[in-house]
């Protein structure tokens, strides 16, 4: 039987992407897949004929430029598509919509609060002075500060680097700003309630916390730190759905030699003498490699597929505590007619963006109450995209592909999910957008809703957290996934991670994968080939 | 033209009492101004009912064993009422288990162990945090070999916990008391009582990341009876503020009561001295603010002297108090379900989710009906406070916000109803037994004792506000950007709670800059 040099535990985009580099080194590499499809969370699947849905994650930023450039993933099919434009429906018929261009945001901010138009531009260039930090750190490898190797105190000493350059007062600020809660951040900034739940969105999606609890500041950042062709903070679509981006980085791994086998789900890591030797299939196969490399989340990678003795017991301690709590849904609808919302004028630009339903932060903050009990929020934060409107790939002309993103959605609900439940689930959230928009319902050819269950069940993600483990400061930088495990490797000789689950965290970034790569690279005393952003400047 | 001081300290609280005494203690001629016709503050032992005495803050866990001895407080009248009260934990059903700083009873043999290893572990976090607290916030940009000094201290005593330790602190540091608790044990009881410590006083509720852990590391920096102990003071806790003032009266210190501070007077960019509402002007070379940074800032110093980046980030200081206090007269003593006879400190809350119950209310600016508190009755151990027979039942009450819907003054009635059901529940006949109460929320304790918020923190505690960002940078050293204008309270480093260090540390800033 084939031996390979590496095998990669799940073809996400983070897999793929580690994958690819190792097999651009020169190594011989499978990416083993247990479903028929590649992409793990971020695919295009036709769930629906003639409409093709971007089924788990939906927009793309935070996707690492230097990766995309270094991997070619243009000639492999990618695009990108710029969108802007997010218009928030009020109760009262109102709205208050994003613009692209700064005067017209500043009138439209000026609709309800002339004070806070003036603030926002204070708060914007606070919060893209954090992003930058952050954008340095992203395709680096933590530091372990309990070590005194060279390597570790010299990257300790560049991060101190980039913070003493923001100068003694923004140092403060960022460490003020690393662990407040949204909704205390924003306070400092703006007065007026509708516009700090619009901007607070950022700081809930996919997080088992509430705009009130101390760390969503953070998480906000972690939505404004990627970028659109070097446009900091913008968002954008891959063309095709966001599996266009796996395809992609599929498309780099093999045209450097890499295989991805499908239907092949692990069974377990294989260990002996503390060094990796394979991987053992459900099907009964054993593939052996040198070096195994885990796509999975760590608490899925060190409680389900290794064997508990063949780890330390600590490390088993460690990833049974891991926080991975899911809290969102995704319900993804197939329209044959544009949905009116008649709060905007026909024929209005912002009829092409997405658009959500918030008044205050109270209502953000009850939905968590919901999850908090264990149920589904019965008034959801809604990010609807009509991905189709900016992607004609995605449904024919005349018809819509939208994609809802729901917070909260728990993943242990009282009795368990039925399908009844998430049939009851779905319609809530076509209750909620129905409010707003009148023949939304009429419009509906199809939908899939999926569950933290559905998400667990079909993508592997533990409870369905979509970022393969909370962003929480227990869980970032050099705590991510755990303390003394943030530098990719596992606890055995081969044994690595590469998945959100480890820095700089969730998100379509495939820095993740990137890093491990570097890594491996580094351990097999290759020449790095992986490239190290170096923020902006 | 009066009298000329070296220094005028406003406000007789606590920390401006330790600030007088150590300042007295140095030669210097300090005069106290206090607003209330009593000094203490929210430490101030008071007669709420005739014959029935209480004090806003019961227990002495953050005491500073080095300011007792400095400043002769035991000399001064200071003593224990009990050294180290046990805590016990309530469900109302009858279950109880009790804990202190070294071990539990009532939880299985896992919980136990897991108990001791859990002690030890905070306690070497404690260890680390401790030299910080006495001793001033460091600069990162001041350029000062003191301040490096602090820093490497700091480093070094991280790195020295061991690797191990040394990730668990990094970690553990940022997780919400739910997180810690369920890391560690299984009983509901067990947990609901441990992660109350962690969230009093604060905005915050067992599953509010990154803040919790910090308050229960301040906490154990206290050594009146050991790490972990819960002193109870004789005589409340004016009895210890007493001993402060007699201490710095001994020293020279004057203290003036019934005279509220109008404004700091600025002359030439620095302040000079102090004109009281009657329109004295008191000189002094040092003003220092014993009043919560927005009082001090805002209103005493006006924001017309400072810099509008610094008034901001006074004005953002989240100071929203959301403890009520309730003092109840009692006749006899109650019966607790799952006590033979109260003692010591009680918590009541059968779990967490019970305590985050509690907190959701509050965030929608209403409050529960069950209401976890934590409950002491002094006169247990000290017959100072009530007639021979009667007691005092001091109930530490979460969730009540200051900004209750539609004001307090509406909502009085029904809270104390709720409060007193609850007691019900947990001490059935209580409701028998109350002779007179009395109830302080938190817009009263902003009222009475002149805290803007009425936040026992004088600002909330949190690493966003901890140590070099309290207040705020640039008044973190007890100075301030006006020249001779100093803070010496709960809002500067480092933090609220009866532990004299913020007073202590601005006393020492003082001092130094003198020689």
């Amino acid at each position: 039987m084939k031996k390979y040099d590496a095998i990669v535990i799940g073809a996400g985009h983070n897999g793929l992407t580690s994958a690819a580099y190792l097999a651009k080194s020169g190594l011989d590499v499978l990416v083993v897949e247990k479903n028929d499809y590649i992409g793990g969370a971020a695919v295009s699947r036709e769930i629906h004929e003639g409409w093709l849905y971007s089924n788990c994650s939906y927009v793309c930023s935070l996707l690492r430029q230097s990766i995309h450039r270094d991997l070619n993933l243009t000639k492999h099919g990618l695009m990108i598509v710029p969108y802007s434009g997010t218009t928030n429906f009020t109760r009262d018929g109102n709205y208050l919509a994003e613009y692209g261009d700064h005067a017209q945001q500043y009138r439209e901010l000026c609709r309800h609060s002339v004070r806070d138009a003036n603030a926002m531009h204070r708060f914007e260039a606070d919060l893209m002075r954090y992003a930058k930090l952050i954008r340095h750190f992203l395709m680096r490898t933590p530091a372990d500060p309990t070590s005194f190797k060279p390597r570790d105190i010299s990257e300790l000493i560049f991060m101190g680097k980039k913070f003493w350059d923001m100068g003694e007062d923004q140092i403060y600020e960022f460490t003020r700003f690393l662990t407040m809660s949204a909704a205390d951040f924003l306070s400092e900034y703006f007065e007026n309630d509708l516009i700090k739940a619009f901007m607070a969105t950022s700081s809930i999606i996919g997080t088992a916390l509430g705009v009130y609890s101390p760390g969503t500041a953070y998480v906000l950042l972690h939505h404004v730190m990627g970028d659109v062709d070097g446009a900091v903070g913008s968002w954008g679509l891959a063309r095709g759905g966001m599996g266009a981006i796996s395809d992609a980085i599929a498309g780099a791994l093999k045209e450097h030699g890499g295989e991805i086998r499908m239907n092949a789900e692990v069974q377990q890591i294989l260990i002996k003498d503390n060094t990796t030797y394979g991987v053992a299939l459900a099907n009964g196969d054993e593939i052996h490699a040198p070096i195994v490399v885990s796509n999975l989340d760590p608490k899925r990678t060190f409680t389900k597929i290794v064997d508990k003795n063949d780890i330390p017991a600590d490390l088993y301690k460690k990833a049974k505590n891991f926080k991975i709590r899911g809290s969102s849904g995704k319900v993804n609808i197939a329209l044959n007619g544009r949905p009116d919302f008649p709060s905007l004028p026909e024929g209005h630009m912002l009829r092409n963006g997405s658009f959500q339903f918030l008044d205050s932060l109270e209502r953000m903050e009850k939905a968590y109450d919901c999850w908090k009990h264990g149920r589904w929020s019965d008034d959801p934060f809604i990010e609807m995209t009509q991905s189709s409107v900016w992607d004609p790939t995605m449904a024919a002309p005349g018809n819509y592909f939208v994609s809802c993103f729901i917070q909260y959605c728990p993943a242990d609900i009282e009795g368990g999910w039925t399908p009844e439940k998430r049939e009851a689930f779905g319609e809530t959230v076509v209750d909620q957008i129905s409010q707003y928009s009148p023949n939304f319902r009429d419009l509906i050819v199809h939908k899939e809703v999926r569950t933290p269950f559905e998400i667990e069940q079909e993508v592997g993600l533990t409870e369905g957290n979509i970022f393969q483990g909370e962003l929480t400061l227990d869980q970032l930088m050099f705590n991510r996934p755990f303390p003394g495990y943030s530098q990719y490797r596992g606890p055995a000789k081969g044994m690595y991670l590469c998945g959100s689950g480890s820095h700089p965290g969730g998100g379509v970034s495939a820095a993740c994968g990137a890093n491990s790569a570097r890594e491996i690279l580094m351990d097999l005393k290759r020449p790095n080939i992986v490239p190290e952003d170096d923020g902006d400047e | 033209m009066s009298k000329q001081y070296d220094a005028i300290i406003i406000g007789a609280g606590h920390n401006g009492l330790a600030c007088a005494g150590y300042l007295a203690r140095d030669n210097k001629k300090v005069l106290v101004l206090e607003a209330n016709n009593f000094i203490g503050g929210m430490a101030a032992t008071r007669e709420f009912a005739p014959g029935f005495h209480a004090s806003v803050a019961h227990t002495l866990p953050q005491g500073q064993s080095a300011l007792i001895s400095d400043l002769s407080l035991k000399k001064h009248g200071f003593e224990l009422a009990a050294k180290n009260l046990d805590t016990t934990a309530l469900d109302g059903e009858g279950n109880a288990i009790t804990f202190n700083g070294k071990s539990v009873k009532g939880v299985d043999a896992n919980d136990q162990k897991s108990y001791g290893e859990y002690q030890s572990l905070l306690k070497k976090f404690a260890k680390v945090l401790k030299p910080t607290w006495n001793k001033r916030a460091p600069r990162i940009g001041g350029g000062e070999i003191k301040d490096m000094i602090t820093f490497a201290k700091f480093g070094w005593d991280v790195r020295t916990l061991g690797r191990d330790t040394m990730r668990e602190f990094t970690r553990m540091i940022f997780l919400p008391a739910q997180d810690m608790m369920d890391e560690h044990f299984d009983n509901p009881l067990l947990k609901a009582g441990l992660s109350w410590d962690y969230n009093v006083g604060n905005i915050l509720a067992p599953r509010s990341p990154n803040n919790a852990v910090l308050n229960q590391l301040l906490k154990l920096s206290g050594d009146v009876s050991g790490h972990g102990g819960l002193p109870l003071p004789k005589g409340g806790m004016g009895s210890f503020v007493n001993a402060l003032a007699n201490s710095a009266k001994t020293s020279g210190t004057e203290i003036r009561l019934n005279t509220r501070v109008k404004r700091v007077v600025i002359e030439n960019h620095v302040a000079v001295g102090v004109e009281l509402e009657d329109g004295e002007i008191i000189h002094a070379k040092r003003i220092i603010s014993n009043a919560d940074p927005k009082t001090s800032f805002l209103k005493l110093l006006g924001a017309a002297n400072l810099e509008i980046q610094f008034t901001n980030r006074i004005n953002r200081l989240r100071t929203e108090g959301l403890v009520a206090k309730v003092h109840l007269a009692l006749n006899a003593l109650p019966n607790f379900k799952g006590m033979t006879k109260p003692e010591g400190r009680m918590i009541l809350a059968p779990s967490m989710q019970y305590i985050e119950n509690a907190y959701d209310q509050s965030k929608y600016r209403s409050y529960a009906e069950d209401l976890p508190m934590e409950v002491v009755i002094p006169t247990l151990h000290d017959k100072t406070l009530a007639a021979e027979g009667k007691h005092v039942l001091s109930a530490t009450i979460q969730y009540a916000p200051r900004d209750v819907e539609g004001g307090w003054d509406k909502h009085r009635d029904s809270f104390m109803k709720n409060v007193i059901a609850t007691l019900e529940k947990f001490a059935p006949g209580i409701g028998d037994c109350i002779e007179a109460s009395e109830l302080l929320t938190p817009a009263d304790l902003e009222q009475q004792f002149n805290v803007e918020g009425g936040h026992w923190h004088h600002g909330e505690f949190a690493i966003d506000s901890w140590w070099m960002n309290r207040p705020t940078y640039g008044a973190s050293q007890s100075k301030t950007p006006v020249s001779g204008f100093y803070l010496c309270g709960a809002g500067s480093h480092p933090g609220g709670g009866i532990m004299g260090a913020a007073g202590a540390n601005a006393a020492r800033a003082i001092i130094a800059e003198d020689k």
